[in-house]
Parts: C-alpha cells; sequence; structure tokens
C-alpha cells in the first residue's frame, strides 16, 4: 500500500507540474494575446505538429539515422582507440594529445568545413555527429579499462592468461559501467552533432526544419521540432539505459526486502 | 620446497628514487609447510610473496621452487589477497570456477570440485548469488575457493583475513587450518597479527622494515590441531612476547640509529 503511494507519488508529481506548466503557458499566451511568431501556445503548436504529421516522420527518420550513425562510428573508432591507451604507454603519449587537441576545437565551427569537404548530404552530419560523440567514449573507457583491480590483473598473470584473455574475461567487463556513462553522455551529443550538420547545410531532417521554419516566422513549427528532436533524444538516451541494464544486470540496485 | 637465497628487490619510485625493498633474504620452506611472514608495513612480506609467485624480478639472489629457478609465474600456485576481488557479474559458483577458466582448463570438469569446496567453507546454497549478495567474510571465503579449485601445491596469501573483522577472522584462520589439515599443501601466509601468525603457522618469520630483513624464523611447537584454547598457553604467550620484541627492538633500534 505505502510502496504503491510512493511509487505514484514518484511519477505522479513530476507529471502534475509538467501539466501545470503547459497550462499556464497556455493560459499566459492567451491572456497576454502574445503573438505567435513571439511565443506560440501549446495548442497552437500541437495543431501544428499534427498537421505536420506525416512529414515529421521523414525528417525525423534522417535525423534519427544521421544520429545513430555518427553514435555507432564513435564507438566502433573509440573502444579500439581507448585500448591501444590503455596498454600501450607509446601510444598513449602519441595519441592522448591528438585526441584532446581534437576535441579543444569547436566542433560546430568545423562543420561548415567538414560539409564543404564532404560534401551536403548525410554522410557529413553523420560525421559531424561522430566527431562530437566520441570523445566521452574514448576517455571513459580508457579510464575504465585502466581502473582493473590490479590483484586481478596479477591473479589473470600467475594463471598464464593471455593479454586478449585477460582483456575479454576481466578487463573490459570490468569497465563496462564506464563504458556506458562515457556511451549516456555521447548519444546526446551524436543528437546535437547532427542537428549542427543539418543547421549548415541539408535540405532534410528536423534540424533544417526548425532552420527553415524560422526563417518564415514559423515559430510553433520551430517549436514543434525541437519538442520532437528532446523527445528522440530521451528515448535514444533511455534505450542506451536499457541496454546497460541488459548487459550489466549486476549494476542494478540490490532487490529491496 | 622454497629456497630464497640472498634475494634482494629494490625498485624505483615513480620520482625515480631506488627503494630497498628487501635486503638479503634466505629462506626454506619445507613442503606441506605452513609459514607465516609478520612484522610492520613496509617490511617487504608482500614484495616477497610476489617474488615466489614469479610475478616480479628478483633484483639480486635466487627464488627456486621445486629446485627450479623461478623467473615467471608458474602453475601450481594459488593466490589470496587482502581483497576478494572476484567478479561482480559471476555468481559465486563461476568466481570460484574463474581459476581453472584462466589456466585453460575446462570449467565443466571442475564443478564438482568447486561444489565440493563451496560446500567444505559453509558457501553451500549460495552457489548462484552474485559476490555483491554475500558479506565481506564469505567474500573472502569464494576467493579461497577459487585458489584452491586447481588444487595447487602452493598457496600465498596476502593479509587474506586483514580486512575482515575479528571474530570472523578468527573463525576463517580455524576454518583454513581445517582445510589444510584435510589436503595439506605449502602455505605462505602474511599477516599484521601476532596472534593469528603463531596460531597458524608451523614456521613464524618474523621481518623488520627499512629495508626490509629477517628478524628471526621462530619455529612453532604447538600441538595440531590448534584450538582457541592455546592462547591461554604460556608457550604460546612466550611466542608471541619473542615475536613483539623482536619488531619492536627492530623499531627501537632504527629510532636510535636518527
Amino acid at each position: 500500500m505505502a510502496a504503491s503511494l510512493r511509487r505514484l507519488s514518484r511519477y505522479a508529481v513530476p507529471a502534475a507540474t509538467l501539466a501545470g506548466a503547459v497550462v499556464l503557458w497556455e493560459l499566459a499566451s492567451r491572456v497576454l494575446r502574445i503573438p505567435k511568431f513571439v511565443m506560440p501556445a501549446p495548442s497552437e503548436i500541437a495543431a501544428e505538429a499534427w498537421e505536420w504529421r506525416y512529414r515529421f516522420i521523414e525528417h525525423s527518420w534522417v535525423t534519427l539515422y544521421e544520429t545513430l550513425g555518427g553514435f555507432a562510428l564513435s564507438i566502433v573508432v573509440a573502444v579500439p582507440l581507448a585500448t591501444l591507451i590503455v596498454y600501450s604507454p607509446w601510444m598513449r603519449r602519441a595519441l592522448y594529445p591528438l585526441i584532446v587537441l581534437l576535441q579543444a576545437v569547436p566542433k560546430i565551427a568545423v562543420a561548415p568545413v567538414l560539409l564543404l569537404v564532404i560534401g551536403y548530404g548525410e554522410t557529413s552530419k553523420v560525421i559531424v555527429a561522430f566527431l562530437v560523440a566520441f570523445f566521452p567514449i574514448v576517455v571513459d573507457t580508457a579510464t575504465g579499462l585502466a581502473a582493473t583491480p590490479p590483484e586481478l590483473l596479477e591473479l589473470s598473470r600467475s594463471y598464464r592468461a593471455s593479454a586478449f584473455k585477460t582483456f575479454v574475461k576481466v578487463r573490459f567487463p570490468m569497465a563496462l559501467p564506464f563504458f556506458f556513462s562515457g556511451l549516456k553522455v555521447a548519444i546526446t551529443l551524436a543528437v546535437i552533432g547532427a542537428v549542427v550538420g543539418e543547421f549548415i547545410g541539408s535540405d532534410r531532417g528536423l534540424g533544417y526544419v526548425i532552420l527553415s521554419a524560422t526563417s518564415y516566422w514559423k515559430t510553433e513549427l520551430a517549436f514543434a521540432s525541437m519538442i520532437l528532436l528532446s523527445l528522440i533524444a530521451i528515448l535514444l538516451f533511455g534505450a542506451v539505459c536499457l541496454v546497460e541494464r541488459l548487459v550489466c544486470p549486476w549494476l542494478a540496485p540490490a532487490a529491496e526486502e | 620446497m622454497i629456497r630464497l637465497q640472498g634475494v634482494e628487490k629494490t625498485y624505483r619510485t615513480r620520482r625515480g628514487d631506488l627503494v630497498r625493498a628487501l635486503e638479503n633474504i634466505t629462506l626454506d620452506v619445507a613442503e606441506n609447510e605452513f609459514v607465516t611472514l609478520v612484522g610492520p608495513s613496509g617490511c617487504g612480506k608482500s614484495t616477497l610473496l610476489k617474488l615466489v609467485a614469479g610475478l616480479t624480478p628478483v633484483s639480486g639472489g635466487t627464488v627456486r621452487v621445486r629446485d627450479s629457478l623461478v623467473r615467471a609465474p608458474f602453475p601450481d600456485v594459488g593466490i589470496v589477497f587482502q581483497h576478494p576481488v572476484l567478479l561482480p557479474w559471476r555468481t559465486v559458483l563461476d568466481n570460484v570456477l574463474f581459476s581453472a577458466d584462466m589456466l585453460g582448463l575446462d570449467p565443466q570438469r571442475y564443478r564438482t570440485r568447486a561444489l565440493e569446496l563451496l560446500a567444505l567453507s559453509g558457501l553451500g546454497g549460495s552457489e548462484t548469488r552474485l559476490p555483491r549478495e554475500l558479506s565481506g567474510g564469505m567474500q573472502q571465503r569464494v576467493a579461497i575457493c577459487r585458489a584452491l579449485l586447481p588444487d595447487p601445491s602452493l598457496l600465498l596469501m596476502d593479509e587474506p583475513f586483514g580486512a575482515l573483522d575479528a571474530m570472523t577472522r578468527e573463525e576463517m584462520g580455524f576454518e583454513l587450518l581445517r582445510i589444510w589439515e584435510a589436503r595439506r599443501k605449502t602455505i605462505l601466509f602474511v599477516t599484521h597479527s601476532i596472534p593469528e601468525a603463531i596460531l597458524l603457522a608451523d614456521k613464524v618469520v618474523v621481518m623488520t622494515p627499512g629495508p626490509g630483513r629477517l628478524a628471526r624464523v621462530l619455529a612453532i611447537d604447538l600441538p595440531r590441531p590448534r584450538t582457541v584454547e592455546l592462547e591461554f598457553d604460556t608457550k604460546f604467550k612466550a611466542y608471541s612476547d619473542e615475536v613483539r620484541e623482536l619488531i619492536f627492538a627492530g623499531r627501537k633500534a632504527r629510532g636510535n640509529g636518527r
């Protein structure tokens, strides 16, 4: 009884707060007669979103696969890079400054150049998403791999297990929590990367919709796209959390007695 | 079984200074002997274990196990550390089987033995639990089972009960003795606790720090199986006074030297 009440309040309180804010927003824009292009009311945003529902599916799909493409590429590149950095001091000295340098360059500033070089298709957006997403994965995975308890490494060594076996059976699984915390940061950054890429130059995707909506003073369409974009980011973040829970069930909090 | 001759160990700190961890260590350990190493922190007890395991090379002298020179890790050794360092995603049973797995043996063939060891350590029924569901003492029992699984003839234990509370610690000591008496093997056991060192051992090696040296090797002539009551024995008291004096004298000598 008490438990279900607690659960109710856990979801009901934030939901009610959100609903209250939306109602207040609607009332304010009606009472104060705020022009639509300055601050559209929630009802106007919803109407516009409904109007655009089929086109939205198409544009969301483009942004989604640019994001996922960049995210996947960043995993494929970051994990071997992190492994090299941890296993070879020489590689660490060679690669770390380069990676940090790459991270220090503002990606938004690089994006126009990238688009110029690679072209205005989806590939350039995938690359921008990759560039912003891969850094946290490299750093967190490397930290995780370096954090293996030294006793476990000595134990593996005393059993004369190969470095590869130790990596697969001990080091990588030990680093999984770090890897996933990198992924959680990376997935939201990948969405930003894809949208930035679309801002610079594209004719498809939610970033493109926002840009063209604002140039036609269609603020309610821009708002609808932003909300959709946030929903996509939240869903992707939730998906990463779900995969983490499936892959690392031992990290779940112990069942309450 | 183990023969250390004039063993020296120096290592370089991160700042580049040379530190002498061990100096002129000569020690013989017989087959199936239970030897404890006792001394204050920094006397090189743990380093000595690593040298015997072949995990780090000696800087001078020789380490021989069964007449062969130790230069690298060799099979037939089990190691237990102060912390259990179990794999959090493996069940208790799979953690015990980890040693067979890493040795390249077929874990399935060791299942029965793993279950026997767990039952012997009072962990029967916990096979499918995860390490985080166990107390510190139970986790350390799993770590000991993991080391015992391939039935090594040499067991190296680096303060294995150091992180446990006093009561669990005493209980685990007697459990270890019971397992050892049922199936003898050579044990090198590092500890900070003087009573523990005497209660478990055939031979207590007293070490002093800065650099690590052997102060004395005491043969413990107390009846086996050992019991709690032994701690009130006058002989036990005499041994522990002797060990304490050796460690304390070393401390005093260094204090006066400065």
